[in-house]
């Protein structure tokens, strides 16, 4: 369904994505973590081709959408996609929403101009996926503006839109972290379930590896504008190969049992203007020796992924 | 909802028009000297004397005499013009359709034309666009209103002899009168749009609307200018008063009638009743002009329309 | 409704925030200033500089293009234009000047206090303000005119009144901010007397950008100056006043253009100099927020 192919991305002269690979079948749900500025958002906007809106560019690698190469794809025919067979959910749906449009035809703006229905039919659509999507009293709810409804609603809101033209694959962007702790639970299975009834794909990003083992079938470890890891979720979290991936698993709080510590990570993302020479992770590692400092290690094979390390293998 | 946000932002213009008819009022009494000797021609007779004070109750307590003088004004009677010697409310009934003529077209030339130049300026980000609109405010706050009016008329009214040097006959003698007034209302309500559009551009629901396949066009007409306009709104209720001002000024040096050139006439012949009257009519319009500014951003933004001040 | 404002504000704040132009602007910030230091150099050392009496009138020699030697030309009076435009820096500097100085004092005082006592004093003071915050300058001047009349005193006070209200309020809103600043609440605490905390603390750090603002009030006051002059409402004759010049100028509009165009061209000038100076103390000072503030 979706194939990304050592994707470079460059705002300028800065570089913040360099070599993203993963695929993604029908009716899967893959997910992207790592913590924030490792450059998990870049992947979803030129996934969505909106990059440009930042001034940003693709500058290597490709991305096939259903045997379509969107790198090349002119914008009169992105914009079909957009909306149509590709739908977005932000971040913070307490911006994500025109403040002075009601709710109704901002939802219905998707299915009409995509399915290429009356107003009429387009609302009477969105009133039933609002419904699906547990809203109660969706007919009222057209008409109110978005101030006057809570975080999760409107998100619900927003992911109503994303599927009003019923797209094929879903890209959120990390759609519960500006939510309350009880709402995100719902958003999450709100999402795993639409995937399931409508044989969705959907390309999760997040920084919380606990959502990736309930939802997501495959995982992409991103760090520093890289995959540093990735493959199916059970192998990737039965055995993690890179360091990176295993102390964001041992991050993950197992239970309330006393004697247990939550290992941290110890040091900072780089951030862009400062990413270090060769592997991007060896100021972090406990396992870093020469070799890391100057040569950016390759992506090696491990059980149905990749991982990129210079010293793989179980943690010690 | 906005019925009741107009009631109640009227509501607060009560106190404020108050206060400023009581300024306007007390203009008479504290000049020097007794207030009759402001309100008459001088030489007048002993008995017009009595007639007027009577008239204004000058015998009465000032609170008295400010009450008989702002219910006479609810009837429409301004008083009598000393210079002129006509009914004040007759001047001005006179004078104001040129006023609103002037102010209006000055109005919706700035808007106009400041939106669009904006509009522009921001989609197409041109640099030197933005440095000459900001040399435009920059000119416009500074150079007198009316040495620009002058320049105007000797290089295009007696140069280019394109428009009449003065008067109002026709809608070319409104030309002049105009752009003076629009010069750097067109530049500031441009540089607003422009900055408030690039804004609204970086919101994430703007995003969205693009990861909704939205064509460009639609996005800019249906969501972006209508948060632009926010600001814009703001700024050309403001300008209703500089523009008043302006006018003020450009009337006096086009000669063309209205209610700033009766104004600074009055003022010149210490024409006290007259001065009343303009103040009064040109602080109304400055209200009026904020009170609509914010009822158009209430009807543009439910936000605002809630919140109950 | 504060990102309004806030948008506004960014708007209109500075000519020149782009980075292109911020190297140009600093240097035209020096050339602004080092022609306003001329101008009052001009202004004080008239009497020395001029090369005719102002007052001077030479029936004959009416109406002269510019040349030598008037090289500015005459008026209908066939008086000097250069010698009355450099004397009518001395009315229109001085005018400005005081009564700005007199809106600065009055403004700092009525702010600082209502910032300070707050309660119904404040609101008093601040709905006053607020009142003639929306009024355009001209109204207020002509207000005040009508009330004392026309002349040079009646115009101080006029353009006074008229900038009252920004100074109360610039000053207010620092005193407001400067109140919830540790330092100030300890002193409060200590038992030190208002006049004392006014005086030796809230003042002292409220008084940069009053006084920026001030400059640039400045410059605004020379257009009201000339403005009213030029309704014949300022400046008297005999006294040279560059809007009175412009007035009596219109009569012979088309006859002795240059008798309007340079006194015009000198305000224009000084008041972009004043403008450009302003933005560049604003900028070295770095209080474009605390401006904004009010």
């Amino acid at each position: 369904m979706l194939e990304v192919r050592d994707l470079e991305v460059a705002f300028g002269q800065i570089a913040p994505l360099c070599g993203v690979s993963f695929a993604l079948e029908k009716g899967e749900t893959l997910g992207i973590v790592g913590e924030s500025g490792s450059g998990k958002s870049l992947t979803a906007m030129s996934v969505m081709g909106l990059l440009p809106l930042s001034g940003g560019r693709i500058t290597a690698g490709s991305i096939i959408f259903d045997g379509q190469e969107l790198t090349k794809l002119p914008e009169a025919a992105y914009r079909k996609l957009r909306g149509g067979r590709l739908g977005l959910i932000t971040q913070n749906p307490m911006t994500s929403l025109d403040p002075l449009q009601k709710i109704g035809p901002q939802v219905d703006a998707v299915a009409r101009l995509h399915l290429g229905i009356t107003g009429q039919q387009a609302r009477a659509r969105t009133i039933e996926i609002l419904g699906t999507l547990r809203i109660p009293e969706p007919a009222l709810i057209c008409d109110r503006y978005p101030h006057q409804m809570s975080g999760g609603m409107k998100q619900r809101i927003v992911i109503a839109g994303a599927l009003a033209a019923d797209p094929d694959l879903l890209v959120a962007d990390e759609p519960t972290t500006a939510l309350d702790v009880t709402v995100q639970a719902q958003i999450i299975r709100l999402l795993d379930d639409l995937v399931k009834e409508r044989a969705l794909s959907l390309v999760l990003i997040t920084h919380d590896m606990s959502v990736v083992a309930q939802t997501c079938d495959r995982v992409v470890v991103m760090y520093a504008g890289r995959a540093i890891e990735q493959g199916p979720v059970e192998a990737i979290f039965a055995e993690p190969q890179h360091p990176y991936t295993q102390a964001l698993i041992g991050c993950i709080p197992k239970g309330l049992s006393e004697d247990e510590h939550l290992v941290g990570i110890p040091g900072t993302v780089p951030t862009v203007m400062n990413y270090p020479k060769g592997c991007p992770f060896h100021p972090r590692c406990i396992r870093a020796e020469d070799i890391c400092t100057k040569t950016s290690p390759s992506l090696l094979p491990r059980v149905d992924g990749a991982v990129a390390c210079h010293f793989p293998g179980a943690a010690p | 909802m906005l019925l009741r946000y107009i009631f109640f932002r009227a509501l607060m213009l009560i106190p404020v028009s108050i206060s400023i008819s009581v300024v306007i009022f007390l203009i008479v009494h504290l000049l020097p000297g007794d207030p009759i000797d402001n309100l008459i021609r001088v030489g007048s007779s002993t008995e017009d004397r009595k007639t007027l004070v009577l008239k204004y109750g000058l015998d009465q307590p000032l609170a008295v005499q400010y009450f008989r003088w702002i219910g006479a004004i609810f009837q429409g009677d301004f008083g009598e013009a000393i210079v002129l010697r006509r009914p004040v409310a007759d001047l001005i009934a006179q004078n104001l359709p040129y006023s609103l003529r002037l102010g209006g077209a000055a109005f919706a030339f700035s808007s106009i034309a400041g939106i669009t130049l904006g509009t522009i300026s921001a989609t197409t980000r041109s640099a030197i666009v933005e440095i000459i609109m900001r040399g435009f405010i920059l000119l416009g706050s500074t150079v007198p209103g009316f040495w620009l009016a002058l320049l105007m008329i000797l290089f295009f009214a007696v140069q280019l002899q394109w428009f009449p040097v003065s008067g109002a006959k026709g809608w070319s003698s409104l030309v002049l009168p105009v752009l003076t007034i629009g010069f750097g209302g067109v530049a500031l309500v441009a540089r607003v749009t422009r900055v408030a559009l690039l804004d609204v551009r970086r919101e994430d629901f703007v995003t969205l609307l693009h990861a909704k396949g939205l064509p460009s066009r639609t996005i800019l007409f249906r969501h972006l200018m209508p948060h632009a306009m926010l600001p814009v709104v703001t700024i050309l209720a403001l300008r209703i008063g500089w523009i008043l001002g302006g006018a003020v000024t450009v009337e006096f040096v086009f000669g063309r009638p209205g209610l700033g050139s009766l104004l600074i006439r009055a003022i010149g012949q210490r024409d006290y009743p007259v001065v009343q009257g303009c103040l009064l009519m040109l602080a109304l319009a400055v209200m009026l002009g904020t009170l609509i500014g914010d009822v158009a951003q209430a009807a543009m933004d439910p936000r605002i329309r809630e919140t109950k001040k | 409704m504060t990102r309004i404002t806030d948008t506004i504000a960014r708007a209109l704040s500075g000519f020149r925030s782009t980075p292109m132009s911020r190297a140009f602007g600093s240097w035209l910030g020096k050339i602004a200033g080092g022609f306003l230091a001329l101008l009052v150099l001009t202004a004080i050392f008239a009497p020395w500089i001029t090369p005719f009496d102002y007052a001077a009138q030479d029936l004959t020699n009416g109406n002269a293009p510019p040349g030598w030697p008037h090289l500015l030309g005459t008026d209908q009076f066939g008086r000097d234009v250069l010698s009355r435009v450099i004397y009518g820096a001395r009315t229109s500097l001085s005018v400005s000047a005081t009564a700005i100085a007199i809106s600065i004092t009055v403004g700092m005082t009525l702010g600082a206090a209502a910032g300070y006592f707050g309660g119904f004093f404040e609101r008093a003071v601040m709905t006053v303000v607020d009142l003639t915050w929306s009024f355009p300058d001209i109204l207020i001047a002509l207000i005040f005119v009508a009330i004392i009349g026309p002349g040079l005193t009646s115009t101080t006070f006029a353009i006074a009144i008229a900038y009252l209200a920004q100074f109360t309020r610039l000053t207010r809103a620092q005193i407001v901010r400067l109140k919830q600043e540790t330092f100030i609440e300890v002193t409060i605490n200590l038992g030190a007397k208002p006049y004392h905390i006014l005086l030796k603390h809230l003042l002292p750090n409220a008084i940069a950008p009053v006084i920026v603002v001030g400059m640039l009030a400045i410059g605004d006051g020379i257009v009201l100056e000339a403005t009213l002059g030029f309704f014949g409402l300022g400046a008297q004759p005999p006294t040279p006043s560059w809007g009175a010049m412009m007035s009596s100028g219109t009569a012979k509009l088309f006859l002795s253009p240059w008798v309007i165009i340079f006194p015009g061209v000198v305000v224009a000038v000084t008041v972009i100099a004043v403008n450009l100076f302003g933005d560049e103390l604003i900028r070295a000072l770095d209080i474009r927020d605390r401006i904004r503030d009010s």
